[in-house]
């Protein structure tokens, strides 16, 4: 059984992407979204920092200045049309927002006030520049908030707690998803002319992350099944400032506005690092510096393993009003008051660079010859169009969901208005109801909360900040086991209503299929480049891999690697120093 | 440490009414009581059914009655509960399914108040962006905190007794646009509010205030609103 429905767009995810997707194909078409949560509990809320755009409100700067900060933190792996476009587009998109109402931090003059952030540059690298545009701590939030208002003012229709578990595919285009609704356990067919993926990351792999427990790559994850590449999984982003056990994010906007890194000697060792721009060099860097100071003994507390943001020289009215968030953050979860000592903070996982592989208009790569998959879209997180490469820079996610949510939603739609609904047969939903039904019949002794932990310390231990040949076999062995052991879990829980173990169930086989496909990228390339190091191969090696990987499941279970070239621009790979 | 737990529990399949259960479970004195309530549904119970998201009080998923008050799960810690923690649904929406409440009430009342930027449509649309002054910024800055966890309007008596009062919460997002300098629909809101399910059903007991996890000023974003309609100062 399962209720079929049809539209000209659907979108899966209403994080920043799906809603501003929304917006525009919700103008254009008939327009549904489908989203696991209800919109405003979507991770965009939880961005903090801001959202880079070369407005120069504050001091003089450039789009192209922006492109270039991007290209070099992503250690130019990221396709330099596609950072142009975002780039570009920057300026119109933070525009965009203020005119829906985002109610930005102001200027003394009445503007969109501008702040410093990681990796941010004036001039191709001379020194820190104001290009953050934001709204205290909680750009993200208002993000979310703004354009969840404007999406209920269009009247934008929302299937809220409904959980994507397949997608539709005739003749290798795209008709449509299967999903089931969470309150009733009921299946549901969106058949549709145009879909858009926006369901965010997958950062519950590892144990110490800044993600939600719901950001488990389901959207790649569903995709990764169907045979369908994943592009650049092995480079995957720690945040420097993550809370010490919890991984709860602390803004790297507290360096930006003067916030001080420290090890257990006091020293400012972000000096050695990067001697120009310090604690605000990309997150790769600082996550890599903090790892190596821990590793040689230089790390605080008792166990001298993990690292101090010191705001304490700082204004407490200018961190009131600021940074109220982060410093409620620390005094909540760790009894720390910032004012007056060090915030214990370590590397937490926080953003996956891979995804979906996709073009500047958000259409669904199949294959590393950027063939396209008709009536498919993504946006955000869970794709790779690829404008963070091997780093994403502080802020450029928040902006990457506005401009190719924009853009997937207008093509979803121009897409749409000019196609049929491909024809879908009546038990469409057959495949997905007998796996539910596998799922819930019979009874194991596995516990899937088990399996999740162990992966999530497997992934901590040997595929996080820095890698070798031998830490990614040892944890791929691991994976391989608790696939297995995975395949035999049963829920327990045999009701229909609100049956969130069923739902947990499934997201842990996503997120196994994540690992995989990160871990085996992670072992085929041999240099280190971004957030990608491997301790075996310490240099970047333009020669052999200014390329983007692109990861297939293989009908035998097996997984394939291929090779898309990086697109080139104005920017030369040059060394990678701040 | 053992902990020791309370659960109102409800499964509309198999109960006709919600029970108490009890469970003990292992955890540390900085745990959030969200993680505990993990360790049930995780090892001893997966039935148990609760909504939550970031963990870290932002998403606004995981609202509950905790020792009797509304808080979020993943703002409260274990060392500052007395035991046995009692958990129960927040109360004046239907229960689905143990701390899973139908949000379809909350959310309407909430879309009622037009909680989006209403510009003049006389205006031009700015080619940049619209001139605010931080002052002008800050008169509703307490107010763009909301995280629509319901809270606030689940903690109000009014709204316990009255299904058709739009909540706390609702007439905090009307307050966000009604006093940001950009908005021209101030009018129109008020004039919802000024209808007998709006501002006016709120009595001052202050529970919103108590309850609502970002800190909000929730009464006095009320009671502003009501001053406004009443005398027009926006």
């Amino acid at each position: 059984m399962a209720i079929y429905h049809r539209y000209d767009a659907v979108i899966v995810g209403a994080g920043g992407a799906g809603l501003r997707a929304a917006l525009e194909a919700g103008q254009r078409c008939k327009t549904a979204v489908v989203s696991k949560l209800y919109p405003t509990r979507s991770h965009t809320g939880a961005a903090q920092g801001g959202m880079c755009a070369a407005l120069a409100n504050v001091e003089e700067d450039s789009w192209e200045w922006h492109a270039f900060d991007t290209v070099k933190g992503g250690d130019f792996l990221p396709d330099q049309d596609a950072v142009d476009v975002m780039c570009k587009e920057a300026i119109e998109a933070v525009l965009d927002l203020e005119r829906m109402g985002l109610p930005f931090n102001r200027t003394p003059e009445g503007r969109i006030d501008q702040r410093r952030f990681g990796g941010h540059t004036r001039n191709h690298g001379e020194a820190p520049v104001k290009r953050a545009c934001y709204a205290a701590d909680r750009t993200g939030h208002m993000i979310l908030q703004t354009l969840y208002q404007q999406c209920n003012k269009q009247g934008v229709e929302f299937y809220d707690e409904f959980f994507v578990l397949d997608l539709l595919m005739i003749d290798g285009a795209c008709a449509g998803i299967v999903a089931i609704e969470i309150a009733s356990g009921e299946l549901h067919v969106f058949h549709a002319k145009s879909t858009l993926f926006a369901t965010g990351g997958f950062g519950k792999m590892f144990k110490i992350t800044s993600n939600a427990h719901t950001l488990t790559g389901d959207g790649p994850g569903v995709v990764y099944r169907k045979g369908l590449p994943l592009e650049d999984m092995e480079f995957f982003q720690f945040h420097p400032t993550g809370l010490y056990g919890l991984g709860i994010l602390l803004s790297e906007a507290a360096r930006g506005e003067g916030g001080i890194l420290r090890n257990a000697d006091g020293e400012r060792f972000m000096e050695r690092y990067a001697p120009t721009i310090k604690d605000l060099a990309p997150r790769d860097m600082v996550s890599r510096a903090e790892h190596q100071e821990i590793k040689e003994g230089r790390g605080a507390g008792p166990k001298k393993d993990y690292i101090l943001l010191d705001l304490t020289h700082l204004d407490p009215e200018v961190i009131e009003a600021k940074l109220p968030d982060i410093t409620e953050f620390a005094r909540t979860y760790l009894n720390v008051e910032p004012f007056t000592e060090g915030v214990p903070i370590v590397p937490t996982a926080h953003y996956a660079m891979g995804g979906i592989p996709t073009n500047v208009s958000a259409e669904v790569l199949r294959n590393a010859q950027n063939d396209v998959i008709p009536g498919f879209y993504a946006a955000g997180e869970c794709a790779c169009v690829s404008v963070h490469g091997a780093n994403r820079l502080g802020t450029n996610s928040l902006l990457d969901i506005v401009v190719f949510g924009k853009r997937g939603g207008i093509h979803m739609a121009e897409y749409a208005n000019s196609t049929k609904h491909l024809e879908i047969s009546e038990d469409a939903h057959k495949p997905t109801e007998e796996w539910i039904a596998s799922l819930m019949e019979g009874e194991s002794d596995v516990r899937i909360a088990d399996v999740r932990s162990s992966l999530q310390e497997e992934m901590m231990d040997n595929a996080s900040v820095v890698r070798t040949d031998e830490s990614l076999n040892s944890v791929l062995a691991s994976i391989e086991q608790l696939n297995k052991t995975y395949s035999q879990a049963k829920v327990r829980d045999k009701g229909k209503v609100f049956n969130t173990e069923l739902i947990e169930h499934i997201e842990l086989g996503f997120l196994l299929d994540m690992a995989e496909a990160l871990v085996v990228s992670a072992k085929a390339r041999t240099e280190s480049r971004g957030g990608h190091y491997r301790d075996d191969y310490q240099s970047r090696d333009d020669t052999q891999w200014m390329k983007h990987s692109f990861i297939t499941k293989t009908p035998d279970g097996g997984t394939e690697l291929t090779y898309k070239p990086v697109t080139l621009g104005r920017y030369e790979p040059v060394e990678r120093k701040y | 440490m053992d902990v020791k737990l309370k659960l109102l529990r409800f499964n509309p399949e198999t109960d006709t009414e919600a029970h108490f259960e009890e469970y003990t479970v292992e955890a540390e004195p900085m745990d959030r009581l969200l993680d505990v309530l993990h360790k049930v549904k995780w090892y001893q119970d997966g039935t148990l059914a609760m909504r939550r998201s970031c963990a870290h009080a932002i998403c606004g998923s995981d609202a509950m009655v905790i020792n009797g008050e509304n808080a979020l799960a993943c703002k409260v810690l274990v060392k500052d509960l007395a035991q046995p923690i009692t958990v129960e649904p927040i109360r004046g929406l239907p229960v689905i399914k143990d701390f899973v409440v139908d949000m379809e009430p909350f959310f309407a009342g909430y879309k009622a108040v037009k909680p989006w930027l209403i510009t003049d449509p006389h205006e031009h649309e700015p080619a940049r962006e619209r001139i605010q002054s931080p002052e002008e910024r800050a008169v509703f800055d307490d107010t763009t905190k909301c995280i629509l966890c319901a809270a606030c309007t689940t903690s109000c008596p009014i709204f316990w007794s009255d299904e058709g009062y739009v909540g706390p919460a609702a007439i905090v997002n009307a307050h966000r646009f009604i006093f940001d300098s950009r908005d021209s629909g101030a009018r129109e809101r008020l004039e919802i509010l000024s209808q007998a399910d709006g501002a006016f059903k709120c009595r001052t007991a202050f529970n919103c205030t108590a309850a609502c996890p970002r800190g909000i000023k929730v009464t006095k974003a009320i009671q502003e609103v009501k001053r406004a309609a009443l005398f027009g100062t926006v």
